[in-house]
């Protein structure tokens, strides 16, 4: 029971607590790039997402053969497998989506989500919870670029999923589809989701060092022994 | 013994000034270009004002409630921002665009930054620059003056500043379309609402730099670098300068945005090298760029290295010494 409970833990802070776009702030540039419209942000979010659990998956299970200092390129070799085995998909069954997502689709390899989440969960953990940590940060993923490309499609180009909307696709506000737009909605779902994530009494995102960061409890480098500040001092005085 | 010294907290000496008189002086070097849009555009200038001023007071009000923060309206900064949005832009957009304009100002401009004094770019410019980018058709529907801009039918006009991208080296007779210099004094020409009249402007300035409400560094050095690089862009043509002196939103923008407090460097050398890179920038857009006009550019462009700037021309304590550094103190 309790491990039943700690799994669904693993799952649901990738929604909201440790979304991997609003809180970690990773992965910003596919989510700026692929929200003008609510069909690529879905497409990008479910490609990535696939990568994202696959990857887990096998990272975990071969986290005991990696040697750690060469660990780093083997992720990125488990990754850019699994993205080109979905870029292949994609380009056989759905090539008008390939077409929109472009370049982004064979960058998810250096998506800094997967790699991220390979480096600070998978690479430690068995591979059920991996797999389902995977999940979470993956719908994590897709929520948000879904909901950024809600706002962005409906206000700058007056439509949803490519359906026109009477009264508004008279006079989109451009701006919600160039960059700027993005900047400004992704900078006010931010707001909104740390406003959520402090009610339920975690720090918000913000550069304020490491005990700030929603990841400061799994993090390698933050529970790293630190290096002795008074050494320092001694040197500096001699 | 009795104590005689009352000690209380600085400051001792206050100054009679107040945001709200210097907004008040503001809106009142506002007003005869206002009047000027009216007698050029008719009433829907009218409107037109009413509309950005009225969302702008309700945007601040409604923000700092919903943020429950104080009540800022009394300041009447957001009436300034209406007033200098609204001179911004085409008598003919239609009001829901503007009011648009008003709320991206105050709301994402100013209150999500924390409110009067806390901005780091020109709300009215910013606005303007987002309304501009969002509806490029309805932005640039320039209607020719006295007639009524209420009419679908209104007949379009280039601006001069549409007019003088054309010229070349200065030859302004080979374009046609540009009105008489008297014509463009008094504003009887195309362009945004507000920036038309360069007599109205210039009296609404004299005003403030007479009150000492603006400085003139900034003004100057603006205007002043424009007028440079036009003169040798003209090889020398007077009528040219005259032309990209009067025409588009330089008046407006270096005495009016320009100035702004919150987005200007402190100190006089700050300010110069401000004036001086809005100067460039507007007169690089005016020459090289596909816009015609790059007043608000160079004036967002240069709010944003307003903190850098800031760093450059801090004033030296006296007899501060350079700290030593670090590697020199630990020989030590």
């Amino acid at each position: 029971m309790a491990e039943k409970k700690s799994l669904f833990k693993e799952f649901s802070k990738g929604i909201i607590i440790e979304n991997p776009v609003l809180r970690l702030v990773l992965g910003t540039c596919p989510t700026l790039a692929t929200t003008t419209s609510v069909q690529s942000a879905l497409g990008m979010g479910l490609a990535a997402s696939i990568v994202l659990v696959c990857s887990n998956i096998v990272i975990s299970a071969l986290r005991k053969v990696i040697p750690a200092k060469v660990r780093i390129p083997a992720y990125i070799v488990v990754i850019a497998s699994f993205v080109t085995i979905v870029q292949m998909l994609v380009k056989a069954f759905t090539p008008e989506l390939d077409e929109q997502l472009g370049v982004y689709l064979p960058l998810i390899v250096v998506n800094c989500i997967i790699l991220g989440r390979a480096e600070a969960f998978a690479g430690k953990n068995p591979v059920l919870a991996s797999a389902v940590d995977g999940l979470g940060m993956g719908v994590g993923f897709t929520t948000a670029l879904f909901l950024m490309s809600t706002v962005r499609e409906i206000l700058g180009a007056g439509s949803f999923y490519g359906i026109s909307i009477p009264v508004l696709s008279n006079n989109p506000m451009l701006i919600f589809i160039l960059p700027p737009g993005g900047f400004f909605v992704f900078g006010l779902l931010m707001a909104t989701v740390n406003k959520i994530a402090e009610s339920r009494g975690k720090p918000r995102a913000e550069l304020r060092g490491c005990e700030a960061c929603p990841m400061a409890a799994s993090c390698t480098l933050h529970n790293a022994p630190q290096p002795e500040p008074e050494q320092k001092s001694e040197e500096a005085t001699a | 013994m009795e104590k005689r010294l009352t000690v209380s907290a600085s400051p001792h000496v206050r100054s009679p000034e107040t945001t709200t008189g210097i907004m008040l002086d503001v809106i009142l070097a506002l007003l005869p270009a206002l009047v000027m849009s009216v007698v050029n555009f008719g009433t829907r200038a009218l409107a037109l004002t009413g509309v950005t001023v009225g969302t702008a007071m309700l945007a601040e009000y409604l923000s700092r409630k919903v943020m429950k923060r104080n009540n800022t309206l009394g300041d009447l900064s957001a009436v300034v921002t209406g007033l200098i949005l609204a001179f911004n832009l085409p008598v003919t957009l239609p009001l829901w665009m503007a009011a648009i304009g008003s709320i991206i100002a105050i709301v994402i401009v100013k209150q999500m930054f924390g409110g009067i004094g806390q901005n780091f770019v020109n709300p009215a410019i910013t606005a303007r620059i987002i309304l501009m980018v969002s509806f490029p058709t309805a932005m640039a529907k320039w209607i020719a003056p006295a007639q009524s801009a209420w009419a679908p039918d209104a007949v379009t006009a280039a601006t001069p500043m549409a007019v003088l991208a054309n010229v070349k080296g200065g030859d302004i007779s080979a374009v046609e379309g540009l009105p008489s210099l008297t014509k463009m004094l008094i504003g009887a020409h195309g362009g945004s609402m507000g920036e038309v009249c360069a007599v109205a402007l210039l009296a609404g300035a004299l005003y403030l730099l007479l009150r000492r409400v603006i400085s003139p560094i900034i003004p100057f050095s603006f205007i002043g670098t424009v007028a440079v690089i036009m003169l040798i862009a003209g090889k020398g043509n007077f009528t040219f300068l005259a032309y990209e002196l009067l025409g588009g939103g330089l008046i407006l923008g270096a005495f009016f945005m320009a100035t702004d407090y919150t987005t200007s460097p402190l100190n006089a050398k700050g300010r110069l090298i401000f004036g001086i890179g809005c100067g460039l920038i507007t007169a690089v857009i005016r020459l090289f760029g596909s816009l015609p006009e790059g007043v608000s550019f160079s004036i967002i462009l240069m709010n944003i290295l307003v903190p850098h700037i800031e760093r450059l021309t801090t004033a030296k304590p006296f007899g501060y010494e350079k700290e030593p550094k670090e590697k020199e103190a630990a020989k030590a």
